[in-house]
């Protein structure tokens, strides 16, 4: 247990200074390596909650995914010397009157609460119950979420392609 | 200490939040914005998965942050084509400058 702990506060830490690294970096391409810390991370305590699968399609997702695409827009839309681009817009003041508003609020909320916890699962792959469930139970949102996933694909496409003038 | 309850992740969870919330309220790039959006997703999911474990017990939540995860993909790649759009247009991709969808 006192190994888990160890490792929890490792993650949380990666995950919180990579977030703290996406709000405040002046520049935007060490904001997105700050982005990675923190998916990593969350990918991490997803392990620590049991949750293997979705640990594995965290990396595979976001990290393989959405974080490339990320970086592919940074480089295509900004010089990654180029501090002018990520100017503040409601100062850092104000921002961070929201973050701690919005933070010491949830904490507040979930410490208060009493949760009405069951006893604790032993750690365990959860994948095949995944693999049972998303072709039994949840068979229609799995097959709807592949329509939107195609309206995504052709929307995206349609959205950045160069329009073609044919005079 | 020593005992990994749902608190914890929940505060972790919290925090996560407020960083996205600072992001998306502070920056004023596009593909910035949509990185503070992702942070509030991944707190989101989180927060999904912890009451799955310690609350409701079986893999209801984590199939929902399995969802979630999906949504977040396409959400994505919309965003940023449609960011690349607008900067063909102006070369430009300040949030509060692009007020116009079409030239």
């Amino acid at each position: 247990m006192e190994t888990q702990f160890i490792m929890f506060l490792l993650l949380a830490v990666a995950t919180l200074v990579g977030a703290a690294g996406v709000a405040l970096s002046r520049n935007i391409f060490w904001s997105a390596m700050g982005l990675l810390s923190s998916l990593v991370g969350v990918g991490g305590l997803y392990v620590l909650l049991s949750a293997d699968f979705i640990a594995i399609t965290q990396v595979l997702v976001y990290i393989g995914g959405v974080l490339v695409l990320i970086i592919f827009a940074v480089m295509l839309t900004s010089q990654i010397r180029d501090v002018n681009v990520s100017n503040r817009s409601l100062g850092l003041a104000g921002g961070f009157a929201v973050f701690f508003v919005v933070s010491l609020l949830l904490s507040f909320v979930a410490l208060w609460t009493p949760w009405k916890l069951t006893g604790q699962a032993p750690i365990v792959g959860t994948t095949a119950a995944i693999g049972d469930g998303l072709l039994g139970k949840w068979l229609l949102p799995f097959e709807i979420a592949s329509v939107v996933l195609i309206a995504t694909m052709v929307g995206a496409i349609v959205v950045a392609r160069k329009e073609v003038k044919l005079d | 200490m020593g005992h990994l309850t749902l608190n914890h992740f929940l505060v972790v969870s919290a925090l996560l939040f407020g960083f996205g919330m600072l992001a998306v309220v502070t920056r004023r790039n596009a593909v910035a914005v949509l990185m503070g959006i992702e942070l509030i997703l991944n707190a989101a999911n989180l927060n999904l998965v912890a009451f799955g474990r310690y609350v409701s017990g079986g893999i209801t939540g984590q199939v929902f942050g399995l969802f979630v995860i999906v949504l977040a993909a396409a959400e994505a790649a919309v965003g940023l084509a449609i960011i690349l759009a607008i900067y063909q247009m102006g070369r430009n991709i300040d949030a509060s400058q692009a007020t116009t969808l079409k030239q």
